[in-house]
């Protein structure tokens, strides 16, 4: 673990320009300390999808630059693991979910024997045991969205990106991924980068948030949850630091959404 | 409906043909259509198993190890060619041009060029049935989901890795189609290089058969042809549904969710 004064990971002055057309992204600058469960919010079409593409290394800023521990990101980072919105397409139909969780490690060269170990590993802490033989599509939603997520832990990444990554199952379901994901960062002190368009998944999940506008993307923002290290999907929701952050980034949200283009 | 009625199904209109052809050719008389008896005594003379070292096997020999070339290069070639944009667009229209082109005109000046004998028949089918496959494969780089092929390149797979994990599986229903197309081609430039210059082989047996007006040799050889042919396809689809059975499965449960 590096010490708290150096971020894990800072956006500085990053824009984002597609040629020839308006910014998507425009001097974005923040920076996510370690261990932090750090969310991005913002309306739809705010180009969250852009900032994580390049806060990820998958694409290059217009201008500012991303840096991991101190080093200048050009290229996705081992240290890094992605979990995406969509399991369906994200996980590859013609493997067994064993085969799905170890492409990282086969990327990575590590021997068959120790994948298979930590593939069980794995896939017990995300409380799918024993499903290696089976196909994603044999699996329901929130149970593929799991092996998505055991696939990002395989690596036991420092900083694991989701990209609304509960956004496609089932209220209950959602709930438990919520919580699971909470448990896995705090087991293994990952810092963890969220972009959600759900603010009360935001402020249940995070220690700080990232509220953007749109046309550009702008950073409004960065808020701080009080809510303690333990949280409970029905004793959080209802204490009043919750509703209150809740309401404030929402009416910043809409405000923003308000403006002008 | 059940596997065992399909195929009672399947059988009725081939058996009606047969059952047809046999009663009316026993009392015919006609020199082109020969009693059905006469056809199959021939076929077990001729084709069980007499010719079948000497004409058969070189035949399927040279159809195998043509199609065989065909796929080993016709995949790496489509794979440059579906994600190299300025190579697709360049050799694109070679492409679409051969795609109008019968493989059967490839036969007269290989034939010229290479002569007669077995490794001019192979390079034939290789050269015919590269094609299809060359661009099935080309087609099937479009496949993979751009989110998978960023998972990919997320988890830092290397360019080889990615192109045989998730480019190569993910366009393998288009490939393997290619590659049925290309068996199809293979067979039909089998028999008619065999028909049209060779000095053995099941085409050649059944053309000279037919110069020769012995209808009972040639129709002897057509239905050994339809067989294999229809057997090689039957084959290969059993393969390919193996192969496959991910597809299937995940379009059944996408079906039914």
């Amino acid at each position: 673990m590096s010490d708290t004064s150096q971020p894990r990971l800072a956006l500085t002055d990053l824009s984002k320009t597609y040629d020839g057309s308006t910014p998507v992204l425009d001097g974005i600058s923040l920076t996510v300390g370690a261990g932090e469960f750090f969310s991005i919010v913002g309306p739809s079409g705010a180009g969250k999808t852009t900032l994580l593409r390049c806060l990820t290394g998958l694409m290059r800023p217009t201008d500012g630059q991303v840096t991991l521990d101190g080093i200048p990101l050009s290229e996705p980072s081992p240290k890094m693991s992605l979990v995406f919105q969509e399991y369906t397409r994200s996980l590859m139909p013609w493997a067994s979910i064993g085969k799905n969780v170890a492409l990282p490690l086969r990327a990575r060269g590590v021997p068959r024997a120790e994948r298979t170990s930590r593939v069980a590993k794995v896939l017990a802490e995300v409380g799918l045991s024993g499903v290696e033989a089976k196909y994603p599509w044999q699996l329901s939603g929130g149970m593929q969205q799991r092996v998505a997520i055991a696939r990002a832990l395989v690596t036991e990444p420092e900083v694991l990106v989701m990209d609304e990554p509960f956004a496609s199952v089932d209220a209950q379901t959602r709930m438990d991924l919520e919580d699971l994901t909470r448990r896995l960062q705090q087991d293994h002190r990952m810092t963890i980068v969220l972009v959600t368009h759900d603010i009360d998944e935001a402020v249940y999940l995070s220690d700080r948030i990232a509220v953007l506008s749109k046309n550009p993307a702008r950073l409004v923002e960065v808020v701080d949850v009080p809510l303690g290290a333990e949280r409970d999907q029905i004793h959080t929701r209802e204490v009043s630091v919750f509703a209150d952050l809740r309401g404030r980034i929402l009416s910043t949200i809409r405000d923003v959404q308000a403006q002008p283009v | 409906m059940s596997l065992r009625s399909r195929v009672a199904l399947g059988l009725v209109v081939p058996v009606a043909i047969v059952v047809s052809y046999a009663l009316w050719s026993a009392n015919a008389a006609s020199p082109y259509f020969p009693p059905l008896d006469v056809i199959l005594t021939r076929f077990r003379e001729l084709w069980l198993f007499d010719l079948v070292a000497s004409d058969v096997l070189p035949s399927l020999k040279n159809l195998g190890l043509g199609l065989l070339l065909a796929v080993i290069a016709g995949i790496p070639c489509g794979a440059i060619l579906g994600r190299i944009r300025w190579m697709g667009e360049m050799f694109g229209p070679l492409l679409d041009f051969w795609r109008s082109v019968p493989p059967i005109m490839l036969i007269p000046p290989l034939v010229l060029i290479l002569g007669i004998e077995d490794s001019a028949k192979v390079t034939i089918i290789a050269v015919g049935s590269f094609f299809p496959v060359c661009v099935a494969t080309a087609d099937g780089m479009r496949q993979a989901d751009p989110t998978l092929v960023d998972a990919a390149r997320a988890m830092r797979l290397g360019p080889l890795k990615t192109m045989v994990d998730i480019y190569l599986r993910a366009g393998s229903p288009a490939i393997l189609g290619g590659i049925q197309i290309g068996l199809q081609a293979a067979f039909v430039l089998m028999v008619a290089s065999e028909m049209l210059a060779a000095y053995r082989g099941i085409g050649y047996l059944t053309m000279q058969a037919q110069v020769t007006f012995d209808s009972v040799t040639m129709w002897a050889g057509t239905l050994l042809l339809a067989l294999l042919g229809f057997t090689a396809n039957a084959v290969f689809v059993a393969i390919r549904n193996r192969v496959l059975s991910w597809h299937t499965g995940m379009r059944v449960s996408r079906a039914s969710s």
